[in-house]
């Protein structure tokens, strides 16, 4: 990524570099969006129609994690995964499954606390109906996650941007390497760095281009499915 | 129980019948829902619940169906006291529709019933069929009207290959053809050996449906019998009182 | 529809697994934890690919500030250090960390500051330059995040015979952050500044700024490269990072960071056999 050239240059000559940052920003926010998914769209819905004792506590904590700071969650990882830290023997650290990690945690809140909402919500609707029908837990969890996607798309989207904007955590367990760990937001923060401000803008205004085009795409997607579901 | 076998559903000789209701009562914060309600279902014509609003006929329905547990006294299904629904299935007042296609709803119930998955989409279509829904199988569920709704949740309630089926006033919202093309349901299913318990305030419709009646107020139930019986000659006065039309509460 | 479901979760789990594996295969590979200078000035950007080219080691380079780079590797997690603060990398060595360092190259420190320059120290020596900025309480940016260059600053005001922590006022601001940050933040402030001349002459962001004292002994900027000892952390890639190491200090390295320009301007001059080390 030549230093004088514009962010725009850079996209209309389809700049290996640039576009290196762009899949691992892609790669890693993309990955840990599904991880996240996997992780708590569950986790919510079991939090929704699961009661035991210390629930109430869970679902404080869940919500009040949704304001998890990224650098506390990266610093936290950075630990974990670094040579003396517990897991230092996997050699993670410094590596996209690092910024995959962290990511993860920082986003599973916060898809997690809405589907709970959501899923709960469901449920009241649903209860005398599933129960009538015999529907088992797994499969309650099941019905009211597909029949809550519509909601449960936005608080997946709101994973995706906050893992997307993200800056603090990628930066401390990645380490910001060039062609390896670098993203669009620590391209951002290096550039701004170099002093080099207009790339660092153009880079910026790329970002919020591919969060805006993924955004379109799944409320595309989210009003079809509207109008098949009614 | 319901099970498969095999890719064959296989049914234990398990029955529903008789559903028992000995000395129930049902409390909610404080007041009570149901005071020492008993009746006996056993199979034959169609039963109507028939009583004022607030009498306690949906609670006394949902007791039948095993959705809520009595404060005292005891409901068994066939003897067995288990409240998960075996052979039997209900139709709410203002049923909740899944919100995919139509033909989904019934392969939902299908599916739960533990129809396996090869046997399914012919029944649904059959399903359909009788509830006369067969053209609107694509259309998403919660974009049919009130009486479609109904006659939906009629199909995925048929879907269970129920023993006993419950309506909880699926009329009270409808028009009056909406109302008859379910009643025409109904009758078809209770023809067909389905036992037919359901709750009504109207007094035409359990001419047109009753084979026996069940009358309730305040909780409790107040006289049970033939509908020909009950209609001409009543044997309570709050029974007279109701008939004529009269506020009983 | 949950089998609909399952479908669409292992096609985005398998297409995720594609996009991934381009990004996330490493062969052979070396991290090398090195200042924010070395990043900033695009030194690394122009010397990694020929030592890629010439060994097929890709060198991972993660730019902190000389005190948190030597951390980094303190807990094992590069293999070669790459930083300007002798003190601190010597103190390193003496840890049993490093195997043994070598000096590399060096550029020397600038004094920078706004044109106008209101605390009059252009053209002087670094130690009265200080002694008018602090007399003036000149606003004055501080690294304040123990890097190298950070280092050299507090180095200088005790030379210039200043206690800097007591006499400290809020003309003197420490952001802790790296060299660029600190570059940003005069020039938005119009105070002085301590940098290194590779990131200055790279920096875009100038604005009113200027260099006003350069040349002083005092101002010279030693950078050197030690491989992590493996005794302390047998993860370290000793082959591969030594294979770096020695190639810095190669003939061939040496002239390859002499070759490295902006607008005609040498940024580091190697000195690796300065004194036959």
């Amino acid at each position: 990524m030549a230093d004088d050239s514009s962010a725009w240059q850079l996209i209309l000559a389809g700049d290996p570099v640039l576009l290196s940052i762009v899949r691992v920003s892609l790669a890693v926010s993309l990955s840990a969006l599904a991880l996240a998914s996997l992780v708590g769209l569950p986790l919510g819905a079991m939090l929704a129609l699961l009661r035991f004792p210390g629930r109430g506590i869970l679902v404080v904590l869940l919500n009040a994690l949704m304001g998890l700071p990224p650098v506390v969650v990266g610093l936290a990882v950075y630990l974990l995964l670094s040579r003396s830290g517990p897991l230092g023997a996997f050699g993670l650290l410094f590596t996209p499954t690092a910024m995959v990690i962290a990511q993860t945690i920082i986003i599973i809140p916060i898809i997690a606390a809405p589907t709970r909402q959501s899923v709960e919500d469901f449920w009241h609707e649903y209860r005398d109906e599933l129960t009538a029908m015999g529907v088992g837990p797994i499969g309650r969890m099941m019905t009211l996650l597909w029949d809550a996607r519509i909601s449960l798309f936005t608080a997946v989207l709101a994973g995706f941007g906050r893992a997307a904007a993200e800056v603090g955590a990628v930066m401390i367990v990645g380490g910001n390497i060039e062609g390896f760990t670098r993203t669009m937001t620590t391209a951002v923060v290096l550039e701004t760095s170099k002093g080099n401000l207009p790339l660092a803008m153009g880079l910026g205004i790329i970002l919020v281009a591919l969060v805006i085009a993924i955004n379109a795409v799944v409320w595309t997607t989210r009003t079809w499915s509207e109008r098949q579901a009614g | 129980m319901v099970g498969t076998a095999g890719g064959l559903t296989v049914r234990a000789p398990v029955t529903d019948l008789p559903l028992v209701l000995d000395q129930v009562s049902l409390d909610a914060g404080g007041a009570k829902i149901l005071d020492r309600a008993s009746l006996t279902i056993t199979a034959g014509a169609p039963t109507l619940i028939v009583g004022p609003n607030g009498a306690g006929k949906t609670s006394l329905l949902r007791l039948c169906m095993g959705l809520l547990s009595p404060s005292a006294g005891a409901v068994t299904w066939g003897g067995r006291d288990d409240r998960a629904p075996v052979r039997r299935a209900i139709v709410f007042q203002r049923p909740v529709m899944l919100r995919r296609r139509a033909s989904a709803n019934v392969a939902y119930a299908l599916a739960h019933a533990g129809v396996p998955r090869h046997a399914r989409a012919a029944r649904v279509s059959e399903l359909l069929d009788r509830v006369g829904l067969a053209e609107l199988s694509e259309r998403p569920a919660r974009r049919l009207s009130g009486g479609e709704q109904q006659r939906l949740a009629l199909a995925r309630a048929l879907a269970r290959d129920p023993e006993i089926l419950l309506l909880d006033e699926p009329t009270a919202n409808l028009d009056t053809a909406a109302t008859r093309s379910v009643e025409e349901i109904v009758l078809r299913a209770a023809q067909g050996g389905i036992k037919i318990v359901m709750a009504s305030h109207d007094l035409g419709q359990v001419r047109r449906l009753a084979g026996d009646v069940v009358f309730m107020l305040r909780g409790s139930v107040r006289e049970q019998g033939g509908a020909a019986e009950f209609l001409d000659h009543p044997s309570t006065l709050e029974a007279r009182n109701f008939l004529r039309g009269d506020l009983v509460f | 529809m949950v089998s609909r479901l399952r479908r669409f979760v292992l096609i985005a789990l398998c297409g995720l697994t594609l996009t991934l594996s381009p990004a996330f295969s490493a062969d052979r590979s070396i991290v090398v934890a090195s200042t924010t200078s070395t990043e900033d000035s695009g030194l690394f950007g122009y010397l990694l690919p020929l030592f890629t080219a010439k060994t097929g080691i890709a060198v991972k380079v993660i730019a902190q500030g000389t005190g948190q780079a030597l951390d980094t590797a303190r807990r094992g997690d590069a293999d070669v250090v790459f930083v300007h603060a002798k003190a601190q990398e010597e103190k390193f060595l003496a840890e049993g960390f490093g195997v043994k360092r070598f000096d590399v190259m060096y550029n020397d420190f600038v004094l920078i500051g706004p044109k106008a320059d209101p605390a009059g120290i252009k053209g002087k020596d670094i130690e009265t330059a200080l002694k008018a900025i602090k007399a003036r309480e000149a606003p004055f940016i501080s690294r304040g995040d123990r890097s190298g260059t950070h280092t050299a600053e507090l180095a200088l005001w005790r030379q210039a015979g200043i206690d800097i922590e007591a006499g400290k006022g809020p003309w003197y601001r420490a952001i802790g952050q790296g060299m660029g940050a600190a570059l940003n933040t005069a020039s938005a402030l119009q105070a002085y500044v301590l940098s290194d001349r590779g990131t200055w002459i790279s920096f875009k962001n100038r604005g009113d700024l200027d260099v006003l004292v350069e040349g002083d002994k005092r101002l010279f900027n030693q950078y050197g490269v030690m491989l992590v000892n493996p005794e302390k952390h047998p993860t370290v890639k000793k082959d591969d990072g030594q294979a770096f190491v020695n190639w810095l200090i190669s003939p061939e390295g040496q002239a390859a960071i002499a070759g490295y320009k902006i607008d005609g301007q040498q940024l580091f001059f190697p000195d690796a056999h300065k004194k036959g080390s």
